[in-house]
């Protein structure tokens, strides 16, 4: 494993100047993912949404790379076409360099609108790595609920009130279809632990055939947390275990991380605005409904990584 | 450890995309809006937007390179494994690197007060 000294030699590809919010989690993930690529050539695809919007203003560009830009729902479908393009040249001779195929895209733009495409891409085998920026909503529209936000979550489309206590439905669980297509990689991270982004990011891109990445990328202004505190706020996430670490190579599950006590849903939830409302009084039982739900997909996993299901010491 | 490869380095030639201008016509602007020089919005300064500054302390510094890893603007600046300084024209203040700096050696100061000290000491003088 390299050491912060040795990665912070690696060319920086996405540089300062893009327009994402200060604070914004895409910035941080992206920089760990391309830092990950080092030396090689690599080409960037990404889905509309906070990070292409705020990185290609035109005439300006904060990538170092190749870059396609593309629509809000093609971004498997787009990144795939150029590898099969580079694949044709280079059999041709036209192209002699070695290349890598990134697409990053939001959870509005992979767990939703791209589904079909991310799956098409996936299962024509391309040689490409998809990166998914899980904000938990469509950030860059104004915060509308997608099938990533956590139930009770308060967005401007499940707007928590009189009617409805935040988002009715629970996540739906992407790293699990996508390790459903049973292709060589498919990973969950988040990064609080750079050290797993990055290995997760290596193996990536090292694989022969298509990997998957779904990285918990927080949105300071969609979650309404105090901005310095990212690492934080994403640490709980995993120390809850609302989010875990897992990869599932060649079709294998395995954790990469169990948190040492049983730590309760409400310190994730407490520090951030759009769970406010899951406090007032009355509403114990949703958060409560809330942790039987990360309780029970916790043991479910732990089950599929071959683990004692079991929940950790109160 | 390799730097990045020669195509794309190559991609820019450093002329063709011109800054934009509300009076421009759709064929003075590139084909297919293409960007030509990699990285140019570096050259767009998004520091103006801060409220609040990271201040380095070199003494306090051990040069665990977090701030580096965590700065979504890539405005710290590494130079051979070490902290080297904070780029000022992008950085947007978001504190995030004073927040993860173990050994509290990034101060958050007031971009107001750093103005104010120095209008005093432009008095003084
Ligand atoms: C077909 C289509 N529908 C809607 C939009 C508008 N739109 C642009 S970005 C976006 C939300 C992106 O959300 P997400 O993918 O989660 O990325 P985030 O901004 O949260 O990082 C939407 C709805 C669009 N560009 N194209
Ligand atoms: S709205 Fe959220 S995801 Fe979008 S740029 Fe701002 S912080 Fe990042
Ligand atoms: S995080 Fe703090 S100690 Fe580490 S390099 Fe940055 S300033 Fe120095
Ligand atoms: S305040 Fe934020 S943008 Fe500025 S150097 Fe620190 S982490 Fe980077
Ligand atoms: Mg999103």
């Amino acid at each position: 494993m390299a050491t912060l000294k040795e990665l912070s030699k690696v060319e920086e590809r996405f540089v300062g100047g893009h327009r994402l919010c200060a604070g914004c989690g895409h910035g941080i993930t992206v920089r760990m993912i391309l830092n990950a690529a080092e030396g090689s050539n690599v080409v960037v695809g990404c889905a509309t949404g906070c990070l292409e919007v705020a990185s290609t203003i035109y005439p300006y560009t904060a990538w170092r790379c190749s870059f396609i830009h593309n629509a809000f729902e093609n971004a498997g479908a787009t990144i795939s076409g150029v590898e099969a393009a580079y694949r044709a040249l280079k059999k041709k001779g036209k192209v002699k360099e070695d290349f890598k195929f990134i697409a990053f895209g939001g959870d509005g733009g992979t767990y939703d609108i791209g589904l079909q495409s991310l799956s098409g891409a996936m299962e024509r085998g391309h040689n490409i790595v998809y990166v998914c920026l899980d904000n938990e909503a469509y950030m860059n529209t104004g915060i509308q609920r997608s099938s990533a936000t956590p139930t009770g979550a308060d967005t401007t489309t499940s707007p928590a009130g009189k009617v409805i206590p935040g988002k009715q439905q629970p996540r739906k669980d992407l790293t699990a279809i996508m390790a459903a297509h049973n292709i060589p990689y498919v990973a969950q991270t988040a990064i609080n632990n750079w050290q797993d982004v990055h290995k997760k990011a290596k193996k990536a891109l090292e694989v022969e055939g298509p990997a998957f990445i779904n990285v918990l990328s927080p949105c300071p202004r969609g979650w309404r947390y105090n901005t310095p505190d990212i690492v934080e706020i994403t640490k709980l996430a995993v120390e809850t275990r609302f989010w875990p670490l897992f990869e599932v190579e060649n079709g294998k599950w395995k954790l990469n991380y169990k948190p040492k006590k049983y730590v309760p849903i409400e310190e994730f939830l407490k520090p951030q605005g759009r769970f406010r409302h899951l406090f007032k009084p009355g509403n114990e039982h949703l958060i409560k409904a809330i942790q039987e739900e990360i309780d029970s997909r916790w043991l479910a996993l732990l089950e599929r990584c071959g683990e004692t299901p079991e929940l950790p010491p109160r | 450890m390799t730097q990045y490869g020669p195509l794309n380095r190559n991609l820019g030639s450093g002329t063709r995309t011109k800054a934009v201008r509300s009076d421009m016509k759709w064929h003075e602007l590139t084909r297919a809006g293409n960007i030509y020089e990699p990285g140019n919005a570096n050259s767009y300064e998004t520091g103006d937007w801060r409220s609040i500054r990271p201040v380095w302390n070199k003494e306090r510094c051990i040069n665990c390179l977090f701030c580096w890893r965590y700065c979504p603007d890539a405005s710290v600046i590494a130079k051979d494994g070490k902290f080297e300084a904070f780029d000022y024209k992008h950085c947007k203040g978001c504190g995030i690197c004073a927040k993860v700096c173990p050994v509290n050696a990034i101060d958050m100061v007031s971009e107001d007060e750093i103005e104010k000290v120095k209008e005093a000491n432009k008095d003084e003088n």
